[in-house]
């Protein structure tokens, strides 16, 4: 959608070179940068805000010294800044006894599952870089790369920290796909569309109209999603394949420098994908929770950064307040709970849409 | 480790390993995540303080107990001048004894946050630990008030203090208890109520009361277990038999007793008890008094020996010292806590999970300063 927009807006500007493939390749190209552009922007606001947040929920002050501000560094804005310089010019140690190329490989294969996860956003209503008649299936599907990463960077390490964090983390997120997707089938049944953007627009009319008040089961469906997507993402309680008082730091044990930092971005982008996605099939997206009030294209941006940022930040509380769930739990959880509660909301869903006609 | 298996694998938890409180390394043999047999192994912290202690002079001594536990140095201090004191036949006034309980029961307070919080740590909580630390800081600030060091303090003296207290101690104190009530009332529904730590700590690692009985494991873990025995009201040192406080047992609530839930929890009712022994303290210390009154004017105990023993945080702390007449220790012997209780780790942790094993660990309440010594 955008790339088409940017391909005839170049085609129209300069008539003479229409249909260059130049200009195809800068349609394409541009979006993604930005999107790069976008990803770095967000990481260190939300790296900043964890720390802050995290903070404020511990009983401390949290970086004050780095920034600008009121006077010198008042609220150590520029912290993440100087956490991405220091990783970025660290030694690159790969083990002597690692499997090369695979340990190379690993912190790009996650970056690419993040990053082609974004294309599928809506972040307005016109903002969307491809708008994929299945979007929400293909978020799905690309997320599941993160865990071939995973358990790359676990094996390959040669470690038997890694080993552990990556065969928890194969273990975990297959399992925890599987109550994600049935609490998007809901949604795909109610909104009759694979389409992210479609999905929202049968969301329009305000508050009520979201899907999760469309019937008496969608909250349910929600915290179930939610839940699911806080495992997919390795977030506290479920940070088991690196979890640090057990595992060392279970499948980043080995990795250091800029290897970290990719995984570490990744994850931080992995929240705002699922936290978007939730936003869209949930939340009403774009949509202005009030039918007729700030609902202009401009506000829609807003509203959906607003529901993405709100869903992060719930992250971010969850993951600083709870212990975490120990592996066989963690099983016992998604497969004997979470599953069999997400096949009878599918059923009872369906059931009131063809009784209630959706 | 004995003949591994093909599906089994060896190992190494530690030496450098944040959940083993210290430099301890275990070795575990394990099917997947399923622990079979664990075997600590300690010494990395050894500093040979007990044959330091041989070198030098009786009061040299009280630095190297400091170091011995670290997070409870004012406790092991106690335990040191109440077995000199007994074998020189030294009474003490009873405003130095009001200040030792208070500092050893404000000690004893920092030494479990300490643990409470660091066990949360090794289940995940972060947040716990730190709330813990800033209370726990808060106790290290009076001591500061009181003898200049934050973490080895060197102030009970055979005989004696090294400083009375400032000025202005008393109410500080007091001040502090009013603030720090609440916050343990807060620390225990964020960690001990918890679904989540209910589940990962019920249940778990339970010691039943022969086998803690039968490894000598003594303080809170015993405790847990259900046996009633401590120190201060059994074989009461000091003046803990003027104090009304209770012994807290480990009940079962959330599962079996002696599990790592009521290791856990027996920990944060002895932060109440202690409260109340230190309120009672501080009403009823004598207003004067002189800290140096009893000080001898050397220490040459004659010849002979001594066993005694105090409850520190983690139990029964003993000292044998063995006198020959010399200003200088013919031997300094330590019955660490500690060292007993990791060493029921194996009976206890094998067969659970690996998480479970730190948990149990941490629950355990081990320092390696004190293991190795």
């Amino acid at each position: 959608m955008t790339v088409d927009f940017i391909f005839d807006g170049l085609n129209q500007l300069f008539p003479e070179f229409a249909g260059n493939d130049i200009f195809l390749i800068i349609a394409m190209l541009l979006p993604v940068a930005a999107l790069l552009g976008f990803i770095t922007v967000y990481g260190f606001g939300v790296i900043y805000s964890e720390i802050k947040v995290s903070s404020f929920i511990q009983d401390k002050t949290g970086p004050m010294g780095q920034g600008p501000g009121l006077h010198a560094g008042k609220w150590g804005l520029l912290q993440p800044v100087a956490d991405g310089i220091k990783l970025f010019i660290k030694e690159d140690i790969i083990p002597a006894s690692a499997d090369k190329p695979l340990f190379i490989l690993a912190p790009f294969l996650i970056f690419i599952g993040a990053l082609t996860s974004f294309i599928a956003v809506p972040f307005g209503e016109k903002i969307i870089i491809t708008d994929m008649n299945i979007g929400i299936f293909y978020i799905i599907g690309v997320g599941s790369l993160a865990v071939i990463a995973l358990i790359l960077a676990g094996w390959s390490s040669n470690n038997k920290w890694a080993l552990f964090g990556g065969m928890r983390s194969a273990a975990q997120i297959i399992s925890y796909e599987i109550p994600a997707g049935i609490s998007l089938v809901v949604v795909i049944m109610i909104a009759s569309s694979l389409n992210m953007q479609e999905i929202i627009a049968y969301q329009a009319g305000g508050l009520f109209n979201w899907i999760i008040f469309d019937n008496p089961f969608m909250p349910i469906v929600f915290i179930i999603f939610f839940i699911s997507v806080l495992a997919e993402t390795n977030r506290t309680p479920f940070d088991l394949p690196e979890s640090e008082s057990e595992l060392v730091a279970g499948f980043v044990t080995e990795y250091s420098g800029t290897r970290y930092a990719i995984f570490f971005l990744s994850e931080y982008a992995n929240m705002f994908v699922v936290s978007a996605v939730a936003a869209t099939a949930f939340l009403g997206g774009w949509q202005s929770p009030f039918s007729n009030f700030l609902n202009s294209p401009a506000w829609g941006v807003f509203w959906m950064m607003s529901k993405t940022f709100f869903l992060i930040f719930v992250m971010i509380w969850v993951r600083w307040t709870v212990p975490r769930l120990r592996v066989d739990q963690l099983m016992h959880l998604c497969w004997k709970v979470f599953i069999p509660i997400g096949l009878f909301n599918v059923f009872a869903v369906a059931i009131w849409i063809v009784v209630r006609g959706s | 480790m004995g003949v591994v298996h093909g599906e089994e694998m060896v190992l190494n938890i530690g030496p450098q390993h944040p959940a083993t409180h210290g430099v301890l390394r275990l070795q575990v043999r394990t099917d997947g995540e399923v622990v079979s047999q664990i075997t600590p192994y300690m010494g990395y912290l050894h500093r040979c303080f007990e044959k330091h202690s041989e070198n030098v002079t009786y009061e040299q001594v009280i630095p190297f107990t400091d170091r011995c536990d670290y997070l409870s140095s004012m406790s092991m201090n106690f335990g040191y001048v109440v077995a000199m004191e007994k074998l020189m036949d030294i009474k003490v006034n009873n405003r130095v004894e009001h200040i030792r309980v208070v500092m050893a029961e404000l000690q004893r307070i920092a030494s479990h946050l300490l643990c409470t919080g660091v066990f949360g740590l090794d289940l995940g909580a972060f947040t716990p630990f730190l709330w813990a630390l800033r209370d726990r800081e808060r106790i290290l600030d009076l001591f500061e008030l009181t003898c200049g060091a934050r973490l080895l303090y060197n102030y009970m003296w055979v005989g004696g203090l090294s400083h009375d207290i400032p000025t202005g101690f008393v109410e500080s104190t007091f001040e502090f208890l009013d603030y720090f009530e609440p916050k343990v009332d807060e620390l225990e529904n964020i960690l001990a109520h918890n679904k989540i730590l209910v589940e990962r700590s019920a249940d778990i690692g339970v010691m039943p009361k022969d086998v803690a009985i039968s490894y000598g494991v003594t303080g809170p873990n015993l405790r847990a277990s259900g046996v009633k025995w401590d120190l201060r009201k059994n074989d009461p040192y000091s003046i803990y038999d003027k104090f009304d406080f209770d012994v807290p047992i480990g009940e079962g609530k959330k599962g079996t007793v002696g599990d790592c839930w009521d290791r856990f929890y027996v920990r944060i009712i002895e932060i109440r008890e202690s409260v109340k022994i230190i309120r009672q303290a501080l009403a009823s210390m004598p207003k004067d008094g002189d800290v140096h009154q009893s000080l001898p004017k050397k220490l040459r105990p004659p010849k002979g020996s001594i066993y005694a023993r105090t409850e520190t945080p983690r139990g029964d702390l003993g000292y044998y010292i063995e006198s020959d007449g010399s200003p200088i220790p013919y031997r300094v012997k330590m019955r660490s806590p500690a060292f007993t209780a990791l060493s029921v780790l194996d009976e206890i942790g094998a067969g659970w999970l690996l998480s479970d094993v730190l948990a149990i660990l941490g629950s355990l309440d081990i320092v390696l300063g004190e293991i190795d010594r």
